[in-house]
């Protein structure tokens, strides 16, 4: 009925090609070979693409530390490069606290603390800015894991609750207030989110009072600074 | 040839090859009919935006690694086919996010999160699987293409979905997706709207995933019903 499609003469020498190839890929050494060979290349292509990249990325994420920074510390108040002079300050209660020191004409203005406590779906790392006087410059959540939609609402592009922070101290407002409204506070909690709200509050709060313990390193005199 | 209810059943055989291309957007969807991926589908869609990143992502790799394990099929030991197969999804993901992290950071910042995510997306090892290791080429990348815009149409439809009812907006953040000139696509569509909160949380995606799937039933049965209508015949997928 359909010869056309039955008869159709099969090459001798692609048969005995394509059963060679079947005999190999049926042994162990090949497969192993080919296992190894595709990993090997792979690997390579990764090595290439790191070798390509690496240094646009880098220069990337410094442009993203960059763009954060200046959003808690106006660039106005400093002349020198932040980034550059980052140090790592000793706290006996928080640890290794790293910390952006903002000059100008070489005497310190303020400085950026990175704080991170725990929050809903993991850590959350808060860039928080202060002046000599310990008051909030800005502050600005790096990274955080919490629930898209319900607690990202301490970004400043999903609402402007994380800006309220600003001006505020430690005495101000006394230290009862520091804590969200479910905790007798006075910052707001967010619908049905609680958790997040408390863990930034309570990064701030920690910042301010690392802050007032180490007066004299992040708000004196800049040769007291330990690069 | 035999008959049902009157309508003459034809199965249809021998594609052309934008068929693999068409077949995947609908009668084939990855999530919709093959139900494959839906650990993605269902997490990365709180909003459109978010959809339509994770979708279009996930097709450049099924393009790609279709196209690489259909032209290594010969060579393919059927022993070792998964961890060669998962070598290469893994090594082409990798790559694509190095590139999208030094080229188009903003894109990243936005997907950055998903992208590592499509190395265990099945959709991905189940078409190299079930498609590229018995096929050319060109079919394997026009079966990804379809398979990937299938995808993507599914999630910006459930992160629409959930984002109009969670939030009240739709393609939220497009812009920084995009680029600037999309920014038209940003839309409150209801405003002053608290949101539901269930349609963020996940109960929220599955719930939407079911009414598409129903939604999807009944246009399929409809469109089978018209067709015994007015030709007359049963059209039978292979």
């Amino acid at each position: 009925m359909n010869s056309e499609q039955t008869d159709l003469p099969v090459l001798p020498e692609r048969e005995a090609e394509a059963s060679r190839l079947a005999r190999w890929r049926s042994r162990v050494a090949y497969q192993g070979l080919s296992l190894g060979l595709v990993c090997a290349l792979v690997a390579l292509a990764l090595l290439l693409g790191d070798h390509f990249t690496r240094d646009a990325i880098a220069s990337r994420q410094q442009e993203d530390q960059l763009a954060t920074l200046r959003q808690v510390l106006p660039a106005r108040l400093y002349d020198n490069d932040p980034l550059a002079e980052a140090f790592r300050l000793q706290d006996a209660e928080l640890g290794e606290v790293e910390v952006y020191p903002a000059r100008r004409g070489g005497e310190l203005v303020a400085v950026a603390l990175r704080v991170g406590t725990l929050g809903y779906g993991g850590p959350i790392v808060q860039l928080i800015a202060l002046d000599n006087q310990g008051r909030i410059l800005g502050v600005r959540v790096l990274s955080h894991k919490e629930t898209p939609g319900l607690a990202d609402r301490i970004e400043p592009a999903k609402s402007d609750w994380i800006t309220r922070f600003a001006g505020l101290s430690l005495g101000n407002p006394p230290l009862a207030g520091w804590a969200v409204q479910k905790d007798g506070g006075q910052f707001d909690q967010f619908a049905g989110a609680t958790i997040t709200p408390r863990a930034v509050v309570k990064g701030i709060l920690r910042a301010l009072q690392l802050h007032a313990r180490h007066a004299g390193k992040l708000a004196g005199q800049p040769e007291e600074v330990q690069p | 040839m035999s008959h049902c209810g009157g309508a003459q059943i034809v199965v249809r055989q021998g594609k052309r090859p934008w068929q693999y291309f068409t077949d995947a957007l609908w009668d084939y969807n990855v999530a919709l009919v093959q139900m494959l991926a839906l650990c993605p589908a269902l997490a990365v869609t709180t909003s459109a935006t978010n959809g339509l990143g994770m979708g279009l992502a996930t097709t450049l790799v099924l393009i790609i690694s279709n196209a690489i394990i259909s032209s290594l099929r010969h060579v393919i030991s059927p022993e070792v086919r998964n961890p060669l197969m998962i070598g290469i999804i893994a090594g082409v993901v990798t790559l694509i996010d190095m590139a999208m992290n030094a080229w188009t950071h903003e894109l990243y910042q936005v997907l950055g999160l998903f992208i590592a995510l499509i190395v265990t997306n099945c959709a991905v090892l189940g078409r190299a699987e079930a498609f590229c290791l018995k096929h050319p080429v060109l079919p394997s990348i026009l079966d990804g293409a379809g398979s990937g815009i299938g995808f993507t149409w599914v999630l910006v439809l459930i992160g629409g979905i959930r984002e109009i009812l969670g939030s009240g907006t739709l393609f939220a953040q497009a812009s920084s997706l995009l680029g600037a000139h999309f920014q038209w696509l940003e839309l409150t569509v209801l405003p002053g709207f608290q949101g539901i909160l269930l349609a963020i949380l996940p109960p929220g995606a599955f719930i939407a995933l079911g009414f598409l799937l129903a939604g999807k039933r009944v246009l399929d049965r409809r469109r089978a019903e018209r067709r015994i209508k007015t030709h007359g015949e049963l059209v039978v997928l292979p």
